[in-house]
């Protein structure tokens, strides 16, 4: 897709040759680490482990949106699908939260493997109303199986002890578990968009019949991608069952798809930081607005049209665009 | 008595009706989304919210104007309309150069403000809108009893696809925008005025979903959220159709309606969900769509 291409990396900075790693990647990195490690002593912790979640969740998404170019407008499928498996893993089957976790993950990645089958037959905006359509076949089944709850959810899913000696119930323990989550994921994504594999991936993105007259199987590569988005969207969702002891609808809405991609958006496609700005933005965002109800509808969809109209490169595009780095 | 497969007449024809009914809102509504992605190559996420303000517009008409259903029908399509050419003044001409992604999150993100300004007057509670009293009552038909209204929105719907399909593919207007989706700058090049022409598309196909809202604020209720589940389904109907015809969209859409209503009667726990295992199954056999071109 040639539209990610503008905006993902600033000219003549494309991440360097296959794995070397900038220096300021590091640096950067380094600071995030430091502001996670210190910022439950100022910000409640339950917050932060929700922009977490939805940290990873968005940079899932962003390895398929930013370096495939491929939209999804179904990821509340394997973040909310991932929830109920986790959720009733760890409640009914008693599974311990790693292992719940995942499961969720697990069902993720096969749920991936199905949408991705089917979505990559189509291409451009076909892909994104299939997805969608997925997603949403995902959502009523979701409202109608006898394990889900319906409209009530899986309350109260246990927190559990962790490796048999991290007890979860403890808030710090479980937000550096969460932290250790995210971080883990985080690498992984960052490690794929700068292996070979990811390479070829930014091929595809930049012109996908030059990447298939050089003999690449494009669509096993598209596929490899999704299902590993999917994956890692599925460990946003489980963990955060296992923090908010809860799953529910609201996890596999079409709204929370809308959410991730603005999330992605706001902090900038195809940036390695910026998910994760976007998720820490949006979630403040829905915090503050929480009083005033229905409106933060309106506010995101504002976010949108403006993001789209005059702000593409999104937070960390255009600070990057100011450093002369891809961030 | 009798029964086919051991269900009543009643309900089997009940839910063909019903499904027809849906059908016909499909049909209209993908063919507005067909319309418009030819011409400006957008998928206009915003329909769905735009049917419900079509709605809405026949309900504040009667509300506060006293204008009752025939003028709505006539005045709602146009008033969005002319709301859906600000729009492509304003926001969407920026974006043609750009990927089809930015006109999906740019609608999809007016979907939302538009919905959300409706739930933060309305709720998400129906506002009623009366059966013209024209329309009111129903046929006997021996096996079941068909409302008028529900007549007329088939009649109502399937005519104005018939039009639809009769100005673009069968006179000198519909000409120039074929040829403009082919080949815009060529057709620019002969002194047809483009940028112009696709003001108006965009206008039609949003008036189109305005004219869907009104045909259906009767039948269902007028409710700011009556849009957002089914623009869904409508994707599903157009993946299933394939955009690149006219009729096909048109046939998909009371096929799928069809198929919907009659899931209902053997299998209703699977009624929600019918439209897209049928998508899934047509990506399998016949990736492009029943009717489309591939891309």
């Amino acid at each position: 897709m040639a539209a990610a291409r503008d905006i993902a990396e600033p000219k003549g900075r494309m991440a360097g040759a296959a794995g070397a790693i900038p220096r300021h990647h590091y640096a950067a990195f380094a600071v995030m680490v430091a502001l996670l490690l210190v910022a439950p002593l100022f910000v409640y912790p339950i917050f932060l482990m929700k922009v977490l979640c939805f940290a990873l969740f968005a940079s899932a998404f962003n390895l398929l949106i930013g370096y495939v170019g491929l939209v999804s407008f179904g990821h509340a499928a394997f973040f909310g699908g991932a929830a109920y498996i986790t959720g009733h893993t760890a409640k009914v089957w008693g599974f311990p939260p790693e292992l719940a976790i995942l499961a969720g993950t697990a069902a993720a990645a096969l749920l991936g493997l199905g949408f991705g089958l089917l979505a990559i037959r189509r291409q451009g905006i076909y892909f994104a109303m299939i997805t969608l359509a997925l997603a949403q076949m995902i959502f009523f089944v979701s409202l109608q199986a006898p394990f889900t709850g319906g409209e009530d959810g899986i309350q109260a899913v246990p927190r559990g002890v962790m490796f048999g000696f991290l007890d979860l119930g403890d808030i710090e323990t479980l937000y550096f578990v969460v932290l250790a989550i995210f971080l883990g994921g985080f690498l992984l994504i960052y490690r794929i968009i700068h292996s070979p594999f990811g390479h070829v991936l930014r091929a595809i993105r930049e012109n996908e019949p030059r990447a298939v007259s050089l003999g690449y199987k494009v669509d096993h590569y598209k596929l490899l991608a999704f299902v590993l988005s999917a994956a890692l969207a599925g460990l946003a969702g489980g963990t955060k069952t296992i923090v908010f002891q809860l799953a529910s609808l609201t996890d596999v809405h079409w709204t929370m798809s809308g959410e991730v991609i603005l999330m992605t958006l706001l902090g900038g496609l195809g940036t390695v930081f910026g998910p994760a700005v976007g998720a820490l933005v949006l979630v403040s965002l829905q915090n503050y607005l929480a009083q005033i109800g229905s409106w933060v509808t309106v506010v995101q969809g504002t976010i949108f049209v403006i993001c789209v109209l005059t702000f593409r490169r999104g937070i960390i595009g255009e600070l990057g665009r100011l450093l002369k780095r891809s961030l | 008595m009798f029964e086919l497969l051991g269900i009543p007449p009643q309900a089997l024809f009940g839910q063909i009706m019903l499904g027809l009914i849906n059908g016909a809102f499909y049909a209209m509504l993908s063919l507005g989304l067909a319309v418009i992605f030819g011409l400006l190559n957008i998928i206009n996420f915003a329909h769905g919210a735009l049917y419900m303000v079509g709605a809405f517009t026949a309900w504040f008409l009667l509300q506060y104007l006293g204008i009752g259903y025939w003028g709505a029908l006539l005045l709602a399509p146009i008033l969005v309309g002319a709301f859906g050419v600000v729009i492509e003044r304003t926001m969407l001409r920026h974006l043609y150069k750009l990927d089809h992604l930015y006109g999906l999150l740019l609608t999809f993100g007016l979907a939302l403000v538009i919905q959300g300004l409706f739930q933060n007057k309305f709720g998400s509670s129906g506002q009623p809108y009366a059966i013209p009293s024209v329309l009111q009552g129903g046929q006997n038909l021996g096996f079941m009893f068909f409302p008028n209204y529900r007549a007329w929105v088939v009649v109502a719907s399937l005519g104005m696809c018939l039009a639809t399909w009769y100005v673009i593919e069968r006179t000198k207007l519909g000409s120039y925008l074929r040829a403009a989706t082919e080949n815009p700058t060529l057709v620019q090049a002969f002194g047809i005025n483009v940028p112009r022409m696709i003001m108006l598309t965009y206008g039609f196909g949003v008036g189109l979903a305005a004219f869907a809202g009104v045909l259906a604020a009767p039948i269902y209720q007028v409710s700011p959220l009556m849009g957002a589940d089914l623009i869904i389904v409508v994707f599903a109907v157009v993946v299933i159709g394939g955009m690149g015809s006219i009729l096909g969209s048109i046939i998909t859409g009371f096929t799928l309606g069809i198929v919907e209503g009659l899931t209902k009667v053997f299998y209703p726990e699977a009624s929600n969900i019918v439209i897209f295992v049928i998508m899934a199954i047509v990506l399998l056999l016949k990736p492009a769509g029943l009717f489309g071109r591939t891309a």
